[in-house]
């Protein structure tokens, strides 16, 4: 099988490129030797089938971060059919210094001119054959949002793979990647024959845009008041959403499971309804308001908007020992810490990078938003939900800024912050919707591996021994929170919410079923008998500890592979549970104390 | 002559001198400081906040610590 590889600089369209020429065939590809993980898929090309891999994002080969590290080893120790290199048209005279490098390499190449409708707005002409003449490797335009050109280029690695007959050995491609010599001056002097660059760019949109998102007075309220105005949207948005979900799941319940699964012994009948489906309906009434959660930040994401609040918030960040990126990861942490985590690779120095990963699992994902809006509509008024909301996402933040600031003596750094602010990008209703769509198969993958286990095991922890009353404190569940009874009477934790912030600590998914599970019961039953069980101030208790404690195994797990270090690992576990523990404390009984 | 921290938004320079470690060089170089190339300062953020500069078509943000490694002519 062929082997294509997709390099280019960050911020130059290449995974929308690798996403519109591998459809939704993608998958994530395990390469020896490598950490990270690579994309890759296999596409039908020129009568072959080819392997695309989408190598990240690099500004030169000779860089020292993980990134180019990676590129680097990946072309030292896998032969290559053919190289695709992918460039921002509109940056050409600085990005051709890539494919120069990578043309030494020896490798058969392909040049693909990205942003083409970026670089026409902006004035820029690129003779494609003087350049490729001067390359000596073919190149093309193309806008990979749009699809243009894409056909074309696609016939032009076609023709490339059906004439390289042999493989460079990629211990040659490693002497190479040693050399380096000359790059600079032949770059700008294919630039100076080939390309024409208008003095000034008319760029005036973005110009525009920035002059009012990035003021020096509004900027800040502006971009507070623009992640307000997108939650409000998704709150409002996805209500009627998961009330159809909601009434959907009970009339599968009630009009085809219970008759189906009527002449089953009980305790399986039990087993089926009362555990796995109630705990995975429970959380599948979630899953439109997550859906459009994802969509809204995928949007956000590719705006260009995000680097804008790097700039507004670098001043802040720095008192507190992080920097303008670290803010921008700790909003994609609302989405999930995962992938947030993994964004601190960005950073060279350790200790900003482990101060960044530290805050991050703080900042209030997904899976406890679903956590949280089900307590909310069960403990509160429909008025206040918003509030309560708010603070929450307040609560988060201040948590951020306290953990950095108590440990930002620890992580000292002298980091360089420099970062590219790209033009403004509205993403096309394709790219929103593939991106959209890989999220939310993401979280549906965990969210049904985690979810089916855990109320399984949740049911038989409730269920056992069987000749006592289910989740009564004589089972196996009502002896752990008993035991836990402890450290988390004094935060208004009752057993069974003891019992649901144990199997928290897997997935945050898995609370909501678990309580579930545990009552018997699942909708709007189940928000009654919560709130007939524990009043307000346990209620927000429970979401406090549940904000701050450890997100998920996933989390940890990530943590302990990016840091490298299991110290590390335990302490952000062990900071995070004693910061949730006092947080909850604190709050419980200061409310309690003023009478409530 | 002066450093790239220096000027006032609306303001351009030519670059001079680049004084810094490899790394950070190698990474100025990479996204577009070069010697001899006209940079311009957009804004700046409040709070003594990063700088916001042009340099051909690419915006960059960078904080006054790194732009004081800039030397700029006046042009």
């Amino acid at each position: 099988m062929k082997r294509i590889a997709l390099l280019g600089m960050p911020n130059t369209g290449k995974s929308t490129l690798f996403n519109r020429l591998s459809g939704a065939s993608a998958r994530v590809g395990n390469w020896p030797g490598i950490t990270v993980d690579l994309m890759s898929a296999k596409i039908l090309i020129g009568g072959h089938i080819a392997e695309l891999i989408d190598l990240p994002g690099l500004y030169d080969l000779h860089g020292f971060s993980d990134d180019e590290q990676v590129v680097r080893h990946f072309l030292s120790n896998h032969p290559i059919d053919l190289a695709i290199i992918v460039l921002n048209s509109s940056q050409i005279d600085r990005q051709l210094s890539l494919a120069l490098q990578i043309k030494q390499l020896g490798l058969p190449t392909l040049l693909l001119l990205n942003m083409q409708d970026e670089a026409k707005r902006a004035g820029i002409i690129i003779d494609i054959h003087s350049m490729s003449e001067k390359l000596g490797f073919p190149v093309a335009k193309i806008s990979a949002k749009y699809g243009e050109g894409c056909p074309q280029a696609l016939q032009l690695a076609a023709q490339k793979l059906n004439q390289a007959l042999v493989q460079i050995d990629p211990r040659i491609v490693a002497t190479k990647l040693e050399a380096d010599n000359q790059i600079e001056q032949e770059m700008q002097h294919i630039v100076k024959q080939a390309v024409q660059m208008p003095i000034k760019l008319n760029d005036e949109t973005t110009d525009n845009i920035d002059k009012v998102l990035l003021h020096p007075i509004f900027g800040l309220p502006l971009f507070f008041l623009a992640i307000f105005l997108l939650f409000q949207f998704i709150f409002t948005a996805g209500k009627p959403l998961q009330d159809g979900m909601a009434w959907l799941l009970n009339v599968i319940r009630t009009g085809a499971l219970e008759p189906l699964l009527a002449d089953l012994p009980s305790w399986l009948n039990g087993l089926l309804l009362d555990g796995i489906f109630n705990g995975v309906s429970t959380v599948a009434a979630f899953v439109p308001i997550i859906v459009l959660f994802f969509l809204v930040m995928s949007m956000v994401e590719d705006s260009g908007y995000l680097s804008r609040a790097a700039f507004l918030m670098d001043a802040l960040m720095a008192k507190i020992g992080l920097d303008g990126r670290g803010f921008v990861m700790v909003l994609m942490g609302f989405g999930c810490n995962v992938p947030a985590l993994m964004g601190t690779r960005v950073m060279r120095s350790r200790p900003m990078r482990l101060l960044t990963m530290l805050v991050i699992p703080l900042s209030l994902c997904s899976a406890r938003l679903q956590v949280f809006l089900f307590m909310i509509a069960s403990l509160f008024a429909t008025n206040q939900a918003a509030y309560i909301m708010f603070a929450l996402y307040m609560v988060s933040f201040f948590t951020i800024f306290l953990t950095a600031v108590l440990f930002k003596n620890q992580y000292k750094s002298i980091e360089p912050f420099i970062l590219e602010l790209p033009p403004y990008r509205f993403p096309t209703p394709r790219q929103i919707w593939l991106r959209g769509w890989h999220e939310v198969k993401h979280f549906l993958q965990r969210a049904s591996k985690f979810i089916v286990i855990g109320v399984l095991l949740v049911w038989a922890m409730t269920h056992y021994p069987t000749d006592v009353a289910p989740a009564s404190v004589s089972t196996l569940a009502g002896q752990i929170g008993h035991f836990f009874a402890p450290i988390l009477d004094p935060i208004g934790i009752d057993t069974q919410l003891a019992i649901a912030l144990i199997f928290g600590f897997v997935a945050k998914e898995i609370v909501i079923g678990s309580l579930s599970v545990i009552y018997g019961l699942n909708g709007d039953a189940l928000s009654h008998q919560i709130a007939m069980n524990i009043d307000w101030v346990q209620g927000m208790s429970f979401m406090l500890f549940t904000l701050i404690y450890t997100p998920c195994l996933s989390t940890i797990a990530t943590m302990k592979s990016e840091s490298k270090s299991v110290a590390f690992m335990w302490l952000s576990i062990g900071w995070s549970l004693a910061l949730a523990w006092v947080v909850s404390f604190v709050f419980y009984q200061g409310t309690r104390a003023l009478g409530y | 002559m002066t450093e790239l921290n220096n000027l006032n938004p609306g303001e351009h320079g030519v670059i001079k001198a680049i004084q810094a470690e490899q790394g950070l060089h190698q990474r100025l170089n990479a996204l577009g400081f070069r010697l001899g190339k006209k940079i311009e300062l957009i804004r700046r953020a409040s709070f003594n906040g990063p700088l916001h500069v042009r340099i051909g078509a690419t915006d960059i943000i960078l904080r006054e610590i790194e732009a004081k490694r800039i030397q700029l002519h006046l042009a």
